[in-house]
């Protein structure tokens, strides 16, 4: 793993400067990144994900999922990508999943959702109960679109508003949508709770759109997010607020200690950002079909300097 | 000297309290106090501060506020506004004493 840039101590100093260890606890969590194209190519993506990509989970990777669901019976299980709606057969893999877990979720970049499969998904996420955890980086269109590409406000805003219709994000309706907000730029996001009633003023008040839950996460300098940081001149000055800004008590809370993340091609990593820089879980290459049983809580969690995004204020969980 | 401002002295800061730290301790903790929520919002009084930096016309004070009103979710379409809100009170302060001159004016003429 690359020295820390800053030359401030590695993200494991920074662990062991406090006491701390990253280590692993009860294994409650599945998150399936089922590829990497996606109809968007967002400035901040740490996967570099967009229509180019063709990188997408096949039938029976697929299947090695859900037989690993089937066997660990996982809390919840997670899928992301790129943009899941474009993967094929995501629907069957939906289907399967749902009975195989107490709550399966799908992030959404909203914008996919308004193709015809889009629309086609959202009526079986709803007949599922799958909750869904909508990208939307601000309540306003000119930083959604600078982070998000042109146009995509609107579309936005619709799919949001035909999610509503359909049950999601209201009050008293056991459909959840959250929304999840990344910085549209080399800062780092406001308080989650402070985030969370500005949206929904703005949002209901501008648009009539409800939702469940914010989640403000910071960027993670990696992949198209980095090269941004680069061409910008704001590189150094935005790994040293990461690294100024961490918060021993967010490690606790990390989600690498709950979940598994694996790949497209069935491969294991601690999280989406470690699936990014292919760091393995359990430090080699594994298989999903060949995981015999789950990480044993206090099992060590390998480290990198991306690890600071997680940490920075609040933390990411 | 090459310049009088310059953008790394604001990280500088602090150290106007070695000299005096007793009332540097006072101020910065006065201005910790005035920007926590209250009141008004964190994002509420970032915005404010923006818009007085400009009136004020504080680089550092712009830097830091544009910073921190983007941290606490403001967008550029609200910290415009703030900054025209200081700009029409800084023009409106000139315009109103135009009153002054027109009476001292009237005053004077014929």
């Amino acid at each position: 793993m690359a020295a820390n840039p800053l030359g401030g101590g590695s993200f494991g100093e920074a662990l062991a400067r406090h006491g701390l260890q990253l280590t692993r606890e009860e294994t409650r969590v599945l998150q399936v990144n089922v590829g990497l194209a996606c109809d968007l190519s967002c400035r901040h993506c740490h996967l570099e994900a967009g229509p180019q990509r063709v990188e997408m989970m096949d039938r029976d990777t697929m299947d090695a999922v859900i037989d690993c669901a089937r066997r660990f019976r996982f809390q919840s299980i997670d899928l992301t990508g790129g943009a899941p709606e474009l993967v094929p057969d995501l629907d069957r893999l939906v289907r399967s999943l749902a009975p195989l877990t107490n709550r399966l979720m799908v992030r959404t970049n909203l914008v996919a959702l308004n193709s015809g499969e889009g629309s086609a998904l959202c009526e079986l996420y709803r007949e599922l109960g799958v909750g869904l955890v909508a990208s939307l980086p601000a309540s306003n269109a000119a930083q959604t679109e600078a982070q998000r590409g042109e146009g995509v406000w609107g579309r936005s805003v619709e799919a949001l508003k035909r999610l509503n219709s359909l049950g999601y994000g209201m009050p008293e309706s056991p459909l959840r949508l959250d929304l999840v907000s990344n910085p549209s730029g080399a800062f780092l996001p406001p308080p989650q709770q402070q985030a969370e009633q500005k949206f929904r003023s703005d949002l209901s008040r501008r648009h009539g759109i409800s939702f469940n839950s914010l989640y403000t996460f910071a960027n993670v300098p990696l992949g198209r997010f980095r090269s941004f940081l680069e061409r910008s001149g704001n590189l150094d000055g935005y790994l040293a607020q990461l690294t100024d800004g961490f918060n021993p008590c967010s490690v606790a809370g990390l989600m690498c200690r709950y979940q598994l993340s694996v790949d497209w091609r069935g491969r294991l990593y601690d999280c989406d950002f470690h699936l990014a820089q292919g760091v393995w879980y359990g430090g080699e290459e594994t298989h999903i079909s060949t995981l015999a049983e789950l990480p044993a809580p206090g099992t060590t969690i390998p480290t990198a300097d991306h690890c600071f995004a997680c940490t920075v204020g609040a933390g990411f969980t | 000297m090459e310049t009088y401002y310059a953008p790394k002295d604001l990280g500088n800061f602090a150290e106007i309290g070695k000299d005096a730290p007793e009332l540097a301790g006072k101020f910065f903790a006065y201005y910790n106090e005035v920007f926590a929520e209250g009141e008004l919002t964190e994002r509420e009084k970032a915005l404010i501060a923006l818009a007085v930096a400009h009136t004020v016309q504080c680089p550092y004070c712009i830097d830091a506020y544009t910073r921190a009103c983007l941290e606490k979710g403001s967008h550029l379409g609200e910290m415009t506004e703030a900054v025209h809100v200081a700009t029409a009170i800084r023009g409106g302060a000139s315009l109103v004493h135009a009153v002054q001159m027109r009476k001292i004016a009237e005053k004077l003429s014929l």
